[in-house]
This record gives structure tokens, sequence and C-alpha cells, in this order.
């Protein structure tokens, strides 16, 4: 990577070039960057099991690859995808690199506990990888009892090894925010001065925090069940199997807004830099996140309405999961009203974080309808829940994370990028993805279960239609590769605050140095003091 | 309501219910969807930076605005909620008179047990415009029973019973999935349901006679495990009696009350030490993995069957 | 996070010593929370087997060793008693009662563990262990046999804990007697009791469920 001499103090990317350099650092920004690589690998091995899945649907016969194969590549795709990129995608990456900086600290409050937290996933996904060369795990990354214990035939014990581990992580990522944010903010810096980002990740790590072990001791519990053949979660061992739904539901839908959180966060820094207004309702917002994350833990059961669970039960998940849309709705009006009189600029970031707000909306809409209890009984487990989650996860998490990338890669790197082909890329993922999971809601709705390996030939138009929207997809999420690699070596140099931005990540080098600031920042006023038509810095 | 005939059929009585609601969401989701889009569009069009659009100095706050983006919401999700809840109550309420069929799923396949003791594999006949209550369970992992045509669902479990009420209104056959993970062939864990008008129905069981009833083939077990020697009515050992015993409530050992349902008497046929009726000592032998699942339904059949007769002068 | 504690002497990313101190602490309570969690996995699982199998949990319930169980609890207490002296000396500055203190914790711990495995012997022995020795066959064996899954797993993961903390406490003990520590500085030997003393609280919640439920 090439690095411009910051003024006076060497950047963080000088400070060492040695692998060893890399591998012993505490420096959150440069832990940020060990993630960013580690995450890239594991988004692309679970991105090719989906190129494998969306060719096999091509047709309604299952002639690429076998059933059994079949059920490991979307088992592989759901693994990886959720605990190896998702859910450390923004929190370990930009969450990292950015919350010192924005709170004007030096560094995250355990700086090696950090850098052991990049440990433990490298050491998770080794599992992963393990996993996948002795022939792959076919449970479905959901390992539903009693046929994750009993009656599948591959490597579970494995697979549910590295997401135990990887678990860890996360709680100790999320640990290190939480103390971080209380404890190492710059004089001045007062809770309602924080950036939304900062929030969003604050939110974000007490799910983490909170939610995390459970998964961890329910999937340990799994292994142990697998391998003594005794255990609560088989019915034929005298074991509850919804209790062990109950059980990873408590984790896997807080994990959702483990996710969402942070992308709302990159969203809201987004938006009011390219309006360049102040968020409208700042404080709202932050009482969104907060309840987002609170009422998120009381939800789980929506995914279990037609499990078996009581009906009652069902009832009040339901009631439950109205009321956590709320606060998500609010944030989706407020960003809206941000743009009311500002001075909007459509520069690649924004572009992302418009196209995140749109498909929110829809991810999130359908989500009402999953539930409404006697629609989610025709529409669960169809399709239809497939389209809406990967609205909400790649729709929503992932544009927001390009974003992201696109907001912050110079500050990261000290280069910028080709302005034109970024926001090409932008226009070529949102209508690549919509090409692709907008036919599963149709599919969905007419019936089409998920996980299905061969199906009716009915659903064909459909299938074809999101295997070809895939490939524009694909291409939506190469093309940033290509320039991005390209911006590093030839970029043009960004200085310090490319976009005339507010925040104190600005107020630094590009690259910044080793300990973040040259002096300690002291903060004397609000967020996002920006002048709706004043000059924009550039 | 047939708007949707011409995508997926609406074969039962509640499936026109659950397409209104399904209507009425995709309206709401595209007002809300569409009128916030329109919105970010104008806005960001007629304030992008350098147009000459008045600007101004706007609030960074309003309550007005906040109570209303709470309130607004919060009454269309109520009204969405008690809706589908309503719904959800009458699909989970079975219907009086409902004819009861057996469904057992096992990897990779639908076994179907009617009463008077035909059986068939990934078929299900049934008569049109008769409420139909299946009780379900599994041999062996969780799968779940989907027919879209009736926009119906339920997942079968192993080691208990679920059981899945509708009624079907129009005449065809209609696909069966199985909606949960279950393993290698989960795809092909598929089926038809041959929903027939009352008089071919007959036809069809007359058709296809099974062993005898389910009741009579329990019956038959019910001597053969040896469950009369103590059951029976000329048993001296002190056993509870089961005649008229379904359906009615069961003082336990615990002080507890059950009502004596097929769950009940699976339970009891298989963790008779679980819940011991009031008076009687716990020497029931437990007949776990020695019945079959397909055997305690016709076990349950029988002992129903009992409690009918009672009930009849 | 109490190794965190103890070499950050030099680290130079907090602003001044009582910004480090009390990071640590929060870390630590954060950490607490985390594996309140962990364990309640555990309790909402005994909740409900013990719900669907209320007479085998009595009948199982039976089967430990209760008078083993209550000394096992007087032991911890007093660990506990003897880990909150540590950190009164600790806090004061007596290096030298301050490890006097830690060792005596850490040897009761090593006691707890001591009799705790000669239960879990006592159960091999008897037939009792599921999975690998469970010779049980007496009425509701399904039931009894999750009683003692579940007792395993649970004092197994507490004994794991348990393991740990002698082990924090034999190094603490180790800093403390070469002077490492002062009134100033002893966060380390704080961030431990907590620790040990949540370990205990495990146990409290333990004892009742595994050796007192079908003896009241």
């Amino acid at each position: 990577m090439t690095t411009i001499a910051a003024e006076g103090a060497p950047s963080y990317i000088s400070a060492g070039y040695t692998l060893r350099s890399w591998l012993t650092t505490r420096d959150h920004k440069r832990i940020a960057l060990l993630y960013g690589v580690s995450i890239l690998f594991f988004f692309l091995v679970a991105a090719a099991a989906a190129a494998m899945i969306r060719l096999e649907l091509l047709t309604p016969a299952g002639d690429l690859v076998d059933d059994d194969t079949y059920n490991k590549l979307f088992t592989v795709h759901g693994v990886v995808m959720v605990w190896f990129f998702l859910i450390p995608s923004i929190p370990s990456t930009f969450g990292n690199f950015l919350i010192p900086l924005m709170i004007g600290a030096k560094d995250v409050a355990f700086p090696r506990l950090n850098l052991a937290s990049w440990y433990i996933y490298t050491l998770g996904g080794l599992f992963v990888v393990v996993t996948l060369i002795a022939g792959g795990v076919d449970t479905g990354w959901t390992f539903y009892t009693p046929y994750t214990t009993m009656f599948s035939n591959s490597h579970v014990i494995l697979a549910v090894t590295g997401v135990f581990i990887v678990g860890f992580s996360s709680i100790f990522t999320g640990l290190n925010f939480i103390v971080t944010v209380h404890q190492m903010r710059a004089p001045g810096m007062t809770w309602f001065r924080l950036p939304l980002f900062v929030w969003a990740h604050y939110a974000t790590s007490l799910v983490m925090v909170l939610a995390t072990p459970v998964l961890a001791m329910t999937l340990a519990l799994i292994a142990i069940e697998r391998l003594l053949g005794v255990g609560i979660f088989d019915p034929a061992l005298g074991g509850d199997p919804l209790l062990f739904q109950h059980l990873f539901w408590f984790y896997s839908h807080p994990a959702v807004y483990i996710m969402i959180l942070p992308a709302m966060g990159v969203v809201s820094e987004v938006i009011t830099c390219f309006s360049r207004k102040p968020v409208f309702g700042y404080q709202f917002m932050v009482y969104s996140l907060l309840a987002i994350a609170a009422v998120g833990f009381m939800v789980w059961g929506h995914h279990m309405f037609v499990s078996g669970q009581s009906m009652y039960a069902g009832m009040v998940f339901s009631l439950l999961s109205f009321l956590v849309a709320i606060p998500s709705a609010i944030k989706v009006f407020n960003w809206t009203a941000t743009l009311y009189k500002g001075s909007v600029r459509f520069d690649a970031p924004m572009l992302y974080a418009l196209g995140f707000i749109g498909l929110f909306m829809m991810g999130g809409i359908t989500g009402i309808w999953l539930a409404a209890l006697a629609a989610d009984v025709h529409l669960t487990d169809t399709y239809f829940v497939v389209a809406h989650f990967h609205y909400i996860m790649v729709g929503g998490a992932v544009m927001a994370f390009f974003s992201a990338l696109h907001f912050w890669w110079p500050k990261v790197t000290g280069r910028l990028y080709p302005d034109g082909w970024a926001r090409a890329g932008a226009i070529v993922m949102f209508v690549g993805f919509n090409l692709t999971f907008f036919p599963q809601y149709i599919a969905g709705y007419l019936g089409m279960p998920r996980r299905y390996h061969v199906y009716p030939p009915e659903f064909q138009v459909l299938n074809v239609l999101s295997s070809g929207g895939a490939v524009v997809l694909g291409v939506g999420y190469l093309l940033p590769l290509l320039y991005l690699w390209w911006s590093l070596r030839r970029g043009r140099l960004a200085g310090a605050n490319p976009w005339g931005a507010t925040g104190l990540e600005w107020q630094t080098p590009s690259p910044p140095p080793t300990y973040n600031f040259a002096s300690a920042p002291r903060v004397e006023g609000p967020p996002y003091a920006y002048q709706a038509g004043g000059t924009d810095g550039r | 309501m047939s708007h949707f005939e011409r995508f997926i059929a609406e074969a039962s009585s509640a499936a026109g219910q659950t397409d209104a609601l399904l209507l009425a969401l995709t309206v709401v989701s595209v007002l809300v969807v569409g009128g916030i889009s329109l919105t970010i569009a104008v806005f960001a069009v007629r304030w992008h930076a350098g147009s000459k659009a008045p600007r101004g100095p706007v609030p960074d706050r309003s309550r007005v605005a906040e109570g209303l983006w709470i309130g607004i919401p919060l009454l269309v999700f109520l009204g969405i909620f008690i809706w589908a809840a309503v719904l959800f109550h009458q699909l989970r309420t079975p219907p009086p008179g409902a004819l009861a069929i057996d469904v057992v799923a096992k990897q990779w396949m639908w076994k179907i047990q009617h009463p008077d003791g035909q059986r068939e594999i990934n078929e299900l006949h049934i008569p049109v415009n008769r409420p139909i209550e299946l009780v379900m369970t599994s041999q062996d992992v969780i799968h779940s029973f989907f027919v879209p045509a009736f926009r119906i669902k339920q997942d079968v479990l192993p080691g208990r019973y679920t059981t899945l009420s509708f009624t079907p209104i129009r005449t065809g056959r209609y696909q069966l999935f199985c909606a949960e993970f279950c393993g290698t062939n989960h795809s092909e864990m598929r089926g038809t349901v041959i929903v027939m008008s009352p008089s071919a129905f007959s036809d069809w069981l007359a058709a296809n006679p099974g062993e005898g009833s389910l009741a009579d083939q329990g019956a038959a077990l019910f001597r053969e495990y040896g469950c009369s020697g103590c059951h029976g009515a000329s048993s001296t050992v002190h056993a509870p009696k089961l005649n008229g015993l379904y359906g009615h409530p069961v003082m336990l050992a615990n002080g507890t009350q059950v009502t004596a349902d097929a769950r009940y008497i699976r339970d009891s046929i298989l963790l008779p030490a679980s819940q011991v009726a009031a008076g009687y000592t716990p020497i029931m032998p437990s007949f776990k993995g020695q019945v079959s699942e397909e055997d305690i339904l016709k076990l349950v059949a029988y002992i129903r069957s009992l409690s009918v007769a009672e009930n009849q002068p | 996070m109490a190794a965190e504690g103890t070499s950050a002497m030099a680290a130079s990313h907090f602003a001044d010593a009582e910004q480090r101190e009390t990071a640590a602490t929060f870390g630590m309570w954060i950490f607490l929370a985390t594996e309140v969690l962990f364990f309640g996995v555990l309790f909402a699982g005994y909740t409900v087997s013990r719900v669907q199998h209320a007479e085998a949990f009595i009948l199982a319930g039976r089967h430990t060793d209760v008078l083993l169980g209550s000394i096992n609890t007087a032991v911890l207490l007093t660990s506990s008693l003897t880990m909150a002296l540590a950190v009164r000396a600790g806090s004061v500055g007596w290096r030298r009662s301050c490890a006097a203190w830690l060792v005596l914790t850490a040897v009761l711990g090593v006691a707890f563990l001591a009799i705790k495995g000669y239960e879990w012997h006592e159960d091999w022995l008897q037939g009792l262990v599921p999975g690998l020795r469970f010779a049980y066959s007496g009425p509701d064996a399904p039931g009894v046999e999750l009683f003692f899954f579940l007792y395993f797993v649970m004092t197994g993961l507490h004994a794991l804990h348990l393991t740990i903390g002698i082990l924090v406490i034999a190094v603490m003990a180790l800093l403390a007697a070469r002077g490492r520590f002062s009134a100033a500085y002893h966060t380390p030997i704080v961030l431990t009791g907590l620790y040990w003393h949540f370990i205990d609280v495990v146990w409290i919640f333990l004892y009742p469920l595994f050796y007192l439920v079908s003896r009241s």
C-alpha cells in the first residue's frame, strides 16, 4: 500500500512495513485493515457459493450439483456471510478505524484485546475453511435440531466450533467499543455530541455483548449433543427442539440489528455530509437506535409462528415486532427530512447511501408482512423470506458498507478514487440487486419454498430473472475492487478533508498518524455543524 | 377475493382472507415506499447543490414531526396486527366436526392415515367443503406441511403432535411442499392434495379399503402390546380405565390437571412416569422405541373411539 | 482484561492512570454481563427440562451428594471472604497480607475442585454420566439422564471458570508478593476479585438446583 507522508508524524501505514509490524500491531487503524482483508476473503468465499446456487437454480432440475452439495452450498453461504462477513463487516473495519478518531481518542480502550479479537476471528475462520476442505456442512446456517444433532452426516462439529470461536471475537469487539465510548471521549465530547456513527456502534456493541454468549453456549450444547448422543434439544432424548429455536433466535434476531445498526450509523454520516445540513432530529435518532437495540431482544419468536409455538406467544411476538419497526421508520423519515432545503450532492458515497434507504425500506416494509401473523403463515420459509432478509442484509448492510468504503476511503488510504466509476458502480449494484431479489418476493408469494435444490417448473422464469440479476450484481461488486485497487496506486492525494465534512476524523491528516491526533482535540460544539448552501470545502 | 387467482389458486376458505390481507399490505407498501422515494427524489433534485431553490433556516428538530412519525406508523401497524392476528386465530381454531386425518412425516415422504384405515403416501385425498384437521408428527427431523393454494403451513415435529385445520373450497389437485429444511432430498419431499367432490371422495374411500378403521386397528394393537392386560375392562390391575377418557380432564398425581388429548395419550404411552393420573402408582413401563408413530396414532384413534361410543346413547 | 490492566502501565493511549483503572473495571463488569448470559442459556435449558420432566428431576436429584455439595458451598463462600480480604489488603497496600489472602483463596478453590472431582468420580462409579457411562435403569431414565447431563455441563463449566480463576489468583499472588501492587495501583486484584465473586454467585444458583431440588 502506498503512503503519503503526513504533516509531521508518520502515518499509521508508514509506521512499519514488515508483516510482523502488521501482525503484532495494536493500532486500531491497522487492526481495522487486517479485518478488512479477512472479511473480503470470506465475502468472496460466500459469494462464490451464492454464484453456484444461482447457477444451479437456472433450471428446475438438479443438473449442476447434486442435492447434498447444494445443501452444503447454501449452508456455507449463510454461515460465512452471516458470521464472517456481515456481523464483523462494518463494526470491525470502519467501527474500529473510526470510533477512536471520531471521539478524539488515541486508540480503543483495550488495544491488545482488539488485536486478540482479530486473531480469534481468524481462528474461527480457519475452522470454517477446514470444514470446507473436509467436505462441508449441510444443516443450513440455522442448525435446527434434531437434524443437526442426529441426522446430518456432515462436519457439524467443526462448523459450530468455528462459529463458537468467532462469537468471542464479536463479544470482545463489542466490549471494547462500549468501554471506549464510555471512557475515552475527548474533553468536550459529551454524549449528545457523539456522531450517530458512534451511537450506532454503541447500540450494536450492547447487542453483541448480550446476545452472542447465548449463541455460543447454544452451539456448544449442539456439539456436545452430537458428540455424546445426549442433550436437551433432541425429542428422542427427552429434549425439546423448540428450545433450540428459541435460544438460536434469541441471538440471531438481534444479530440482524448487529448488521443493520452500524449501517444506519454510516448512512446518517453520509446523508448529513452530502446534504450539508445537520441531521434532522439528532436526539430522536439516538433514541431510535437504542430503542431498536432494546426492543430487538424481545421479538425473536416471530421466526417461529408456525413452529409449534403457542398461538398467544405468536401474538405477543407479532405485536412487539410491529413496535420495533417504528424506530426504523423514524430513521428513514429523519434521513428524508435531512435532505429538505439542504444542498444535496450526488457523490458516490451519497448514491450508495440513497440506495441503502430505498432497499432498506423495501426490506423493512416486507418485514411488516412477515410480522403479520396470518400473512407469515403463508410466506414464511418461502423465497419471500429470502428476498426480505437479503433486502435488509445485502441491500441494507452491504450497500452501507460500500457507502462507508467510498466515504472514508480517502481517510483510510489518503487517496481519491475515480468518481465517475464509483457512481456507475453504485448504480449497477442497485439495479443488479433489485433484479436479483425482487423476483424472489413473487416466487415466495407463489409458494416456492426456500432451500430447494430442485423445484416445480412454473417457478423457472422467476429464477432465471433472479440468476440474471445476480450477474449484474456480481459486476457491481467487482467494479469497486478494480477502481479502488487502481486508486491505491494512482489515485490523487485526498488531503485531510476531501468532502468538507465536520467530524473529528477529518481534522487529522489522511492517512492519520499512529496516535490519531498531533495534539489532543477539544470539542466545542454539537456534531454536524454544516451550513446549507455554504461552501462545500472542496 | 379473486384478484390473485390468476397467479395461484385460492382453494381454501382461508386463502381469500389471507390474500385480502396481503393485498392491503401491498397497497400500504407501495404507498409508503413510493411516497418516501418520491419525496427523497423531489428533495434531492430541488435542493441539489447549486440550485437556486430558496433554502432559508430550517429547524433541526420538530416535536410535531416526531409525534406524527411515531403516531401514524403505530396506528397503521396496530391495524394490520389486529387484522392478521384475528385471521391467525381463525386458522388455529379447528372448526367443529372436522374430519381428522393423521400425517406422519419422515425423510423424505408424507404418510397419511385416514380414519377408516386408508393409507397413502405423498397424496392426500379430501372432500371439498368439509373442515379437515390434520394431526401431524414426524418420525425423524422437523418438517413443515405447506400447501400454497390453501395459504397454510405448519411445522411437523418429532416427539409431539401439531395440528393444522382448513376447509378446502375448490376441487382440484394442489401442490404440497415440505417447507422446513430436512436433509438431502428436502426439495423432493413434495406431494399432491387432491380435493374431490363428496361423492367422488366416497367412491375413492370405497375403492381403497384399508385394513379396517384406525380405531379397529388400534384395538388390535391394544391387545397385541398387552395394554388390555391392565387397562382392559376385566383387568384386576389397578390401572386407569380408558372408556370416556378422551377429551376429558384428568387429575394428575402432582396436583395439576390436563386434558386427555392425543398428545397426553402419546406421552402416557412413551413417558408414562411423567404424567401419572392421581390415585395410581407409576407402574406402567415405557413403550418408547417399541411403538411406531403410526401405531401410536392408531392407539389414539382407538382410545378416542371409546370416548365417542360412550357419548352416544 | 485483568492482563490488560496489569501491563498497561506503559500504555500511552490513556490520558491518565485513573482513566485506565475505570476503563479496566468497567470492561470487567461488561465481561461479567456476557458471562451471565453465557450461563443463562443453561439455566433456561434447566428450567424447560425441569418443567417437562418434573418427576424425573426429583428422582434424579436424590442421587447427588448433598453433604459434599453443602461442604463445597461453605468452602466457596469462605473463599469469597478471603478474596474480599485480599482486595482490602491490596487497597491499603499491605503487600504480604494481600499475597497471603490470595494464596488462601486459591487453596480453597483447589479444595472445592478436589471435592467436586471426588463427587464426579462417585457419579462415574454409579454410572450416572450421560453419554459415557450411564447405567441408571429406574423409572423415567431419559429425564434422569437429562438432569445429569445438565448437572455435568453446568458444574463442569463452573469448574472450568474456577480453574481459570485459580490460575489468575496464583499469578496475582506472585505479583503481589513481588510488590507489583500498591495502594495507588491494585486494579488487577480488584478485577480478579470481581471475577471470583461472580463464580461464587453462579455456584449459589447451581447448589439449590442440583442438591436441594428434591430435598424439600
